[in-house]
């Protein structure tokens, strides 16, 4: 069962940890509490605020991140276990011109989000559902994105660009 | 004492630290329950052992004597091995409902068991496919059945300074298949209200020679049913079997009675699913039967 009271003090204390982080092909060297999650390492230490908090358990989808390429909820996820791993973040999508990676673009083309709280997190793992090759049909797509909550209830627009991001890949190829 | 976080390189370095440690130990696979358990106070470790460096326990490996799963690999990588998807559909379809994408990017099957959870979805697949998990600990290794790891609602058999390292599934026979399907009331990221897996092994005439039956949410623990098996064993799964299998599913549960599912319907449910799940896992193996191969 999930959790609701996730905001109770943590005992006993720790020493920190020395570690490397490498984001957005970077590497970061920190010394941060073991328990770190990598999704509060990115934003309360490196400043990586573009990965949002949302339930903080593993609900919501809006912490996604890409490590080695897959997608995986940063809030569940020790910062200590993600050393030596390719993390990406929606940080480093755009180009380094700034040029925004076609997911990205196909997001602003589909109005696939009103507040755009959950936007960071719907778009890395939109790359991801379309790496992993789950675009078949509309149904596929809201299935593999089921992980990816949005209360502004954006979906038929999310699944619109996934699904254009899917074909023009699949042209290209 | 103040917490520390380990990532042993070998099954000595680690089985020495948990043996070696004081204060609680946690062990983390994918972290999906630890995580969650650690935020809100519930488990406050002092050490946390990250098995994922260790050798073997990420992977899965196909055997003439059958299928090695790494205790720690990751949903997605069993939902994407095509070999153990023929052998054992059960057990990747039990895999894959297991939370999201996302979640199954991390969510292992050492995890699913040893957070002992009655709901949790792969147990009564891993059960019914007859899975022998290897435990190492300070006494060296030994093979225990999955059905005899959880004992309780979060509690296990392992002793002090004991992990598992892998699971291993026998080869299936020919005409074997299997299939787990569970009740939520939503499609999708939910907890099972009630879980049924079947396992089958049919003769050439398509006889049901070998069950095994296994039931998740209903008791404490999840639940090998051998009545249930013993129901089907002998048929072709007509409506006398089915409803023998029916009456064996119920008559083993002792559910709990919430707001997701009263007694009577986790009861109604369990034969229901159980009946279902049998006739799936006949069809696949009648399938396979069918098939080139086999
Ligand atoms: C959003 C969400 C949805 C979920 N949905 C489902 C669902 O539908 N069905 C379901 O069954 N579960 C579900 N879960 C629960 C969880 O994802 C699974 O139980 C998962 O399989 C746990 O695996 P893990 O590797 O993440 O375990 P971890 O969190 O790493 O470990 C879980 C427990 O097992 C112990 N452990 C881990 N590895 C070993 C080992 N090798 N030897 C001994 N002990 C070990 C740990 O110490 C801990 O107590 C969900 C979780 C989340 C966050
Ligand atoms: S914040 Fe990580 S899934 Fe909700
Ligand atoms: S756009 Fe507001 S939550 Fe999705």
């Amino acid at each position: 069962m999930p959790d609701t009271n996730f905001e109770q003090p943590q005992t006993p204390a720790a020493t920190p940890l020395a570690m490397t982080l490498h984001v957005n092909g970077r590497d970061h060297l920190m010394a941060l509490d073991p328990r770190t999650t990598l999704l509060d390492a990115l934003r309360e230490h490196l400043g990586l605020t573009g990965t949002k908090v949302g339930c903080n358990h593993g609900t919501c989808g809006a912490c996604t991140v890409h490590i080695d390429g897959r997608r995986h909820l940063a809030c569940l996820v020790l910062a200590a276990a993600a050393q030596r791993r390719n993390i990406g973040t929606i940080e480093g999508l755009a180009g380094p011109d700034g040029a925004l990676h076609p997911m990205q673009a196909a997001f602003v083309a589909h109005d696939a989000l009103q507040c755009g709280y959950c936007t960071p997190g719907q778009i890395m793992s939109a790359v991801a559902c379309v790496a992993e090759g789950h675009t078949g049909s509309d149904a596929e797509i809201r299935e593999y994105m089921s992980g990816n909550l949005c209360r502004c209830g954006a979906y038929p627009n999310i699944v619109a660009a996934v699904r254009e991001v899917a074909a023009n890949a699949q042209q290209r190829s | 004492m103040s917490l520390s976080y380990a990532s042993p390189t070998t099954v000595n370095e680690a089985v020495a630290l948990l043996t070696g440690a004081t204060g609680l130990t946690k062990i983390l696979s994918g972290g999906t329950d630890l995580l969650v358990q650690l935020r809100s106070g519930r488990v406050k470790p002092d050490i946390i052992m990250d098995t994922k460096k260790i050798p073997g326990i990420l992977g899965i490996i196909e055997t003439e004597a059958g299928f090695v799963i790494g205790a720690a690999t990751p949903g997605a990588v069993i939902g994407e091995h095509a070999g153990l998807a023929a052998a054992y559909p059960g057990i990747v379809e039990a895999a894959n409902l297991i939370g999201s994408t996302q979640v199954q990017g991390r969510a292992s099957l050492a995890g699913n068991l040893c957070n002992a959870s009655p709901a949790a979805d792969s147990v009564p697949a891993m059960i019914t496919a007859g899975a022998i998990a290897i435990v190492v600990g300070p006494n060296g290794q030994r093979a225990v059945p999955v059905e005899q790891i959880v004992i309780g609602p979060g509690r296990t058999s392992l002793a002090r300074g004991e992990f598992i390292l892998e699971f291993k599934l026998p080869k299936p026979a020919a005409r074997s298949s299997g299939a787990y399907l569970r009740f939520i009331p939503r499609t999708e990221m939910d907890i099972a209200v009630v879980g049924a897996a079947v396992n089958v092994t049919l003769d050439a005439a398509g006889v049901i020679t070998h069950a095994r039956v296994s039931l998740g949410a209903v008791a404490p623990t999840q639940l090998l049913v051998v009545d249930g098996a013993n129901a089907i064993i002998g048929s072709k799964l007509d409506d006398a079997a089915l409803a023998k299998l029916d009456a064996a599913a119920r008559a083993v549960c002792n559910p709990i009675d919430d707001k997701r599912g009263t007694i009577d319907f986790r009861i109604k449910v369990a034969g229901v699913l159980a009946r279902r799940a049998a006739a799936i896992a006949v069809q696949r193996a009648l399938g396979q039967a069918a098939g080139t191969k086999h």
